[in-house]
């Protein structure tokens, strides 16, 4: 259970993140807005990336903004990137390894089954020492997530993972995505502008719009909600060219 | 297909440490040339000569930690030169004061400039790019001050060991199995092949996956748990205790140290033939030890002005940035293999036809 109490962002003038308090529960959360609304920011606060004015997080019990941000992977953190982030100069095999090298989980015996284990898992159907540099768009995303779940994380934060797929790639996305809690246990927060895929994978969605919590609760409810509507419509057509793009 | 039940794949192939083809016949390359280089060509070679390839290999391992630090975690360092001379101090100075195991004081030369180089790249914290160049640079200038101030061990006392006598000095000393050229020539070969195989395990295991990350994008090696600021250190540590080690060959290789061996700009050409042998495979380092000490030999042989080499590594630095970014170590086989394939198609009309198919 991640418990977000009171969280607010300022740089300079700006407010991305206002007040926002929230309580994550196990499963697959949906965590939408328009454009700027501060979901990234929200994430790289978890991350570290970024400091928080104000505010606590604590996760499972845990004061989450305590921890330097590298010790936050070790401690079950886990992140994928807007602008998806695999390394290239790496096999697939050792971008997950990369990940799980870092944790504490698990030991050199392990390591190699879990890596494969992860790999298999987001359905990754190459060569595992093949460079991730030879691979296209949707096998990078794939390696991206198996780096994100591979060794038992406890919360893995999805970023767009679904920006520039097809359609039906992202349905593959949606069922991988949805396997996270139960196969890796790790409590999971999708950030996406794309709403089948939110509404497929998360039963609770909240809805961020300029730094401020508008709405939380079952996807579906959310989802009509009024204010949820007025948000969205109010920057259609920013939407509508995303979804193209 | 089902997704989670996808059972994982079986990929006997697979470990962390894997060469895979193209490395291993790297591998078989390196060791045929080795042997040809260990066993066949001291006897053959005139003292001169001995010495220039013994410099190349003392250069290998100096341009091994600098392509280190540039291909493997995105720093450019221009001090890596006076690392070298802190590290050929530090061990004329251990080889005069003590009576150490030669392996010993190469060992502890190594690790004292491991302290020292680590320093040098403190700044690689903070700073990156050109920035961290200029500072490293600038470190290395202050250095070969000191250093030409205080000079370099020559049997003195005293902490700095210099003593000025005009009736010639005694020299650093060499390994008791290794006293002749020839001799000291393999010695120093074997040295440095240990300094490279230190290096394929680093970049092979842990250490080369974080520093990927690190060169790729911080942000991304963060979220993997990669300490950044432990690797970048520890990539400067690395390439400083081979520096070192280097230092305390070359000690030994000239025997008397002046600090006009250790120029502040040969930083930069360092830089430049690193670049062109390629800093994206390790041995590319071999190449640059050949551009850095063969090539001027040659020149100097052929009775060419050594001015030259500044034009030519202009031009080869052009030339690899141009059509072989990952260096000569990688354009020259390449090359070669069109080459192969061009004569292949001239005398085989066959092979070019299925060639030209597929």
């Amino acid at each position: 259970m991640i418990e977000i109490d009171d969280l607010t962002v300022r740089f300079g003038g700006v407010t991305p993140l206002d007040g926002m308090s929230l309580t994550f529960h196990p499963g697959t959360n949906g965590l939408i807005g328009p454009n700027g609304a501060g979901k990234t920011t929200f994430f790289n606060v978890l991350s570290g990336f970024v400091d928080p004015a104000e505010g606590s997080v604590q996760a499972f019990g845990e004061d989450l903004l305590a921890m330097p941000h590298y010790r936050r992977a070790r401690w079950g953190l886990r992140r994928t990137f807007q602008t998806e982030q695999a390394i290239e100069e790496l096999s697939v095999a050792g971008n997950v390894a990369l990940a799980h090298e870092h944790s504490k989980v698990g030991d050199r015996a392990s390591r190699r089954e879990d890596v494969l284990g992860a790999i298999g898992f987001v359905g990754l159907d190459v060569d595992p020492d093949v460079k991730v540099g030879t691979l296209g768009a949707r096998e990078r995303r794939l390696v991206e997530i198996a780096r994100a779940v591979v060794g038992r994380p406890k919360l893995v934060l999805l970023d767009e993972p679904g920006a520039g797929l097809p359609d039906e790639e992202t349905e593959h996305l949606g069922r991988v995505i949805q396997g996270i809690p139960e196969h890796m246990g790790a409590l999971v927060i999708l950030v996406d502008h794309d709403m089948s895929l939110v509404s497929a994978c998360c039963e609770n969605t909240a809805v961020l719009d300029f730094g401020k919590l508008i709405a939380s609760g079952p996807t579906a409810d959310v989802l009509r909600d009024e204010a949820v509507m007025k948000a969205y419509l109010g920057t259609e057509e920013v939407e509508g060219s995303e979804q193209v793009a | 297909m089902s997704v989670a039940e996808a059972p994982p794949r079986e990929s006997p192939a697979w470990s962390p440490a894997r060469l895979d083809r193209g490395e291993r016949i790297r591998a078989v390359v390196i060791v045929v040339l080795l042997a040809l280089v260990l066993f066949a060509l001291p006897e053959r070679m005139s003292a001169y000569w001995t010495s220039v390839v013994t410099q190349v290999a003392i250069f290998s391992v100096v341009s091994l930690g600098l392509g280190l630090l540039i291909g493997r975690v995105g720093m450019v360092s221009l001090g890596q030169v006076a690392v070298l001379a802190l590290g050929a101090w530090v061990g004329a100075r251990l080889c005069f004061a003590t009576g150490l195991p030669f392996p010993i004081v190469l060992l502890l030369t190594g690790l004292i400039t491991m302290v020292l180089g680590t320093l040098v790249g403190l700044p690689a914290l903070r700073l990156s790019g050109l920035y961290l160049a200029l500072i490293t640079l600038m470190l290395a200038g202050a250095i070969t001050v000191v250093l030409t101030a205080t000079n370099f061990p020559n049997g003195g006392d005293g902490f700095l060991g210099h003593v000025e006598n005009d009736f010639g000095n005694p020299e650093v000393r060499r390994p008791s199995i290794a006293e002749t050229d020839p001799a000291y020539f393999r010695y120093t070969v074997i040295v440095a092949m240990v300094m490279f195989l230190i290096a394929l395990v680093h970049v092979r295991a842990k250490p080369g996956r974080a520093w990927a990350a690190i060169r790729q994008s911080e942000p991304a090696a963060l979220a993997a748990g990669v300490n950044i600021t432990l690797y970048k250190l520890w990539a400067f540590a690395l390439a400083s205790f081979m520096t070192g080690v280097a230092g305390c060959l070359l000690a030994g290789d000239v025997g008397e140290l002046f600090t006009y061996q250790f120029a502040t700009s040969q930083n930069i050409v360092l830089l430049a033939v690193v670049l062109m042998g390629g800093v994206f495979s390790i041995w590319g380092a071999i190449v640059a030890g050949v551009l850095f000490k063969l090539l001027p030999a040659l020149l100097d042989n052929w009775g060419l002005p050594a001015d030259l080499l500044t034009i030519l590594f202009g031009v080869g630095i052009l030339q690899v940035l141009l059509t072989a970014p990952a260096g000569l170590v990688y354009q020259f086989p390449r090359d070669m293999r069109n080459l192969g394939r061009l004569i292949m198609r001239l005398f085989g009309r066959g092979r070019s036809a299925k060639e030209a198919a597929s």
